[in-house]
C-alpha cells in the first residue's frame, strides 16, 4: 500500500485522520498516486492540482525520503521506499502567507 | 416567530449569526472552514435552509460548500470552473494580452425560485451557473465572449465578477458587474450581454466615457422596482431608472463619493445606504469617523448616520459584498468591516451596535429574514 500524508486542511476536506493508504496497480508515479487519491476522495479534486491544467498548485510541495520531488516529472517513478510502503509520500503546504 | 440569520464571510472562515425578530441578542457560530478565505456565503430565497459558500485558499484553490440546514452542517460540492471554448485574452495591468485564468469565486447568487440553481461570479471575470445544487458548473460564455472582452482589465483586487442581480419581474433579465469592465445586462437568460455604462464618467481611464473599462464596485436593486439600480463606482454614486440604459450621478453632498457598498432599504425603494471611504489610496473612512450615509430621496441628499458607530480613530474598510438588509419592520441594516466587526441597525440606520467584534477581516455579509 502507498502511504500518503496530507496537510491538515486537506485531511479535513477528505474527512480522514492520519495517513491515507492507497492501492496502486502498475507504476507508482506522482500522477498515479494523485489519480488514486482523487478517485478515493473526490472532494480533493482541484485542491492539489488544477482541474484543467493538472499542474501542481504553486504553494504545495511533494516530498518523500527527505527529498523534494515537486519538480520531478509526474510520470517519474517514486522511490522504492514509497513503493514498498516503508516511507510515506508527503503533500505539504508551503510555509507562506499569514 | 420571525428571526434573522446573518452569514458572514471572512479572511479566515465563515460565521453564522442568529437572532430572533427583536435583533437584540445574537448567537455566533463558527468559524466554519477555519483558515480559509470565505469570499461569499448566501442563502437561497426559495429555501432558506439551503446555503452556498465560496471557500478558497492560496494553497488549495477553490471549494464550494453547500448546507441544507441553515449552516449547521456543510458538504463540499463541485469546484471545477472550466471556461467554455477558446480561452482568449484580456488586458493585463501593463496593457499586454493575458489569457483568462480561473482564480476564485467572488460571489454566489442563488436563483429566486429554485434552490438547486445558483450563479457564480468568478475571477478572471466570467459567469457560471449550476442547476444541480453546485455539483457541476457551466459557463455562460456569451458574457466573456462579448466583443469587448479582450479590452477588459483587472482592478486592483483582480478582474472579478462581483455583482449578480436577478430581475424578480423578468426571469430572462439579469445584471452583472465586473472590476474593471463595468456593468452588463442580459435579456435572454444570460445568453447574450450588452454593456450598460452610459453616463459613467471615470477620469482615471483613457476615455472617461468608454463603453467598457469602468471600475464598478457594487450595484443594488429593490425587488419592487428592478429597472431602478444604484451603483457605487470606484468614484461616484449613480442611479439608473431605465435598467441601465442611462446612469446619472447622485453623489450629492457625500463627503467623498469613493466607496464599495451600496444597498437599498427593504421597504422604501428610494432609501439607500452607502459608506464613504476616503479615497482609492486610503481605504478608510474620512477623518477616522465611521459613518453610514442614508438618502431617502434616491440619492443626491444624504444624511450621516453615526449613532453607535466609532467617531474617532476608526480606519477600517467596508468591502463591496459586506452590506445587507433584512426585511423586518423596521428594516435592519448590517455591514462588516476589515477590522472584524459586524455592525447592525434594527432601526433602518438611526442607531447601530456591533453584533460581533474581533472576527477576521470581513469579506461579505448576507442576511436572511426567517419566518
Amino acid at each position: 500500500m502507498i502511504r500518503v500524508v496530507l496537510p491538515q486542511h486537506l485531511r479535513t476536506i477528505a474527512k480522514v485522520e492520519g495517513e491515507v493508504r492507497l492501492q496502486i496497480d502498475g507504476a507508482v508515479t506522482q500522477r498515479a498516486v494523485l489519480d488514486a487519491l482523487e478517485a478515493a476522495y473526490p472532494t480533493l479534486r482541484g485542491t492539489i492540482r488544477d482541474h484543467v491544467t493538472q499542474q501542481r498548485r504553486a504553494f504545495l510541495r511533494f516530498f518523500a525520503c527527505s527529498e523534494d520531488l515537486s519538480h520531478e516529472s509526474p510520470d517519474a517513478g517514486l522511490p522504492d521506499a514509497v513503493v514498498s510502503g516503508a516511507e510515506p509520500f508527503y503533500i505539504i503546504g508551503a510555509i507562506a502567507g499569514g | 416567530m420571525s428571526g434573522v440569520r446573518v452569514l458572514v464571510g471572512t479572511r479566515k472562515g465563515a460565521f453564522v449569526l442568529t437572532s430572533d425578530g427583536k435583533r437584540e441578542k445574537w448567537d455566533v457560530a463558527g468559524p466554519h472552514f477555519g483558515g480559509w478565505e470565505l469570499y461569499h456565503v448566501k442563502g437561497s430565497p426559495a429555501d432558506p435552509s439551503r446555503l452556498y459558500a465560496s471557500q478558497c485558499s492560496g494553497w488549495f484553490g477553490q471549494m464550494i460548500q453547500r448546507s441544507n440546514d441553515g449552516g449547521r452542517t456543510w458538504e463540499p460540492v463541485g469546484n471545477k470552473f472550466a471556461y467554455e471554448g477558446p480561452t482568449g485574452t484580456h488586458q493585463w495591468y501593463d496593457g499586454t494580452a493575458r489569457p483568462w485564468e480561473f482564480k476564485r469565486v467572488w460571489h454566489l447568487e442563488p436563483s429566486l425560485n429554485d434552490p438547486d440553481t445558483v450563479f457564480a461570479g468568478i475571477e478572471d471575470a466570467a459567469l457560471f451557473r449550476s442547476t444541480d445544487g453546485g455539483q457541476n458548473w457551466q459557463e455562460l460564455p456569451g458574457l466573456r465572449g462579448h466583443g469587448s472582452g479582450p479590452s477588459w482589465q483587472p482592478g486592483a483586487g483582480g478582474m472579478c465578477l462581483h455583482t449578480i442581480l436577478l430581475d424578480p419581474k423578468n426571469p430572462a433579465r439579469m445584471f452583472i458587474a465586473i472590476s474593471a469592465a463595468g456593468a452588463f445586462r442580459s435579456d435572454d437568460s444570460g445568453a447574450s450581454w450588452k454593456p450598460i455604462n452610459r453616463g459613467l464618467n471615470s477620469l482615471y481611464i483613457p476615455n472617461p466615457t468608454a463603453e467598457v473599462g469602468h471600475c464598478v464596485h457594487r450595484i443594488a436593486m429593490h425587488r419592487s422596482r428592478p429597472n431602478v439600480l444604484f451603483m457605487q463606482k470606484h468614484w461616484d454614486v449613480l442611479r439608473t431608472d431605465d435598467a441601465g440604459e442611462n446612469w446619472r450621478e447622485v453623489s450629492g453632498n457625500l463627503p467623498t463619493d469613493f466607496g464599495f457598498v451600496v444597498d437599498v432599504h427593504a421597504h422604501e425603494p428610494e432609501t439607500i445606504y452607502v459608506i464613504p471611504i476616503k479615497s482609492d489610496s486610503e481605504h478608510f473612512p474620512p477623518d477616522g469617523k465611521l459613518r453610514v450615509y442614508r438618502s431617502r430621496s434616491g440619492g443626491n441628499e444624504w444624511e450621516a448616520l453615526t449613532n453607535g458607530l466609532p467617531q474617532e480613530n476608526c480606519y477600517v474598510n467596508i468591502l463591496r459584498d459586506a452590506m445587507s438588509v433584512d426585511s423586518l419592520e423596521p428594516c435592519g441594516v448590517y455591514f462588516g468591516t476589515t477590522g472584524g466587526q459586524v455592525y447592525a441597525s434594527s432601526s433602518a440606520g438611526d442607531s447601530w451596535k456591533p453584533i460581533v467584534r474581533d472576527l477576521p477581516a470581513v469579506l461579505s455579509v448576507e442576511v436572511q429574514t426567517l419566518q
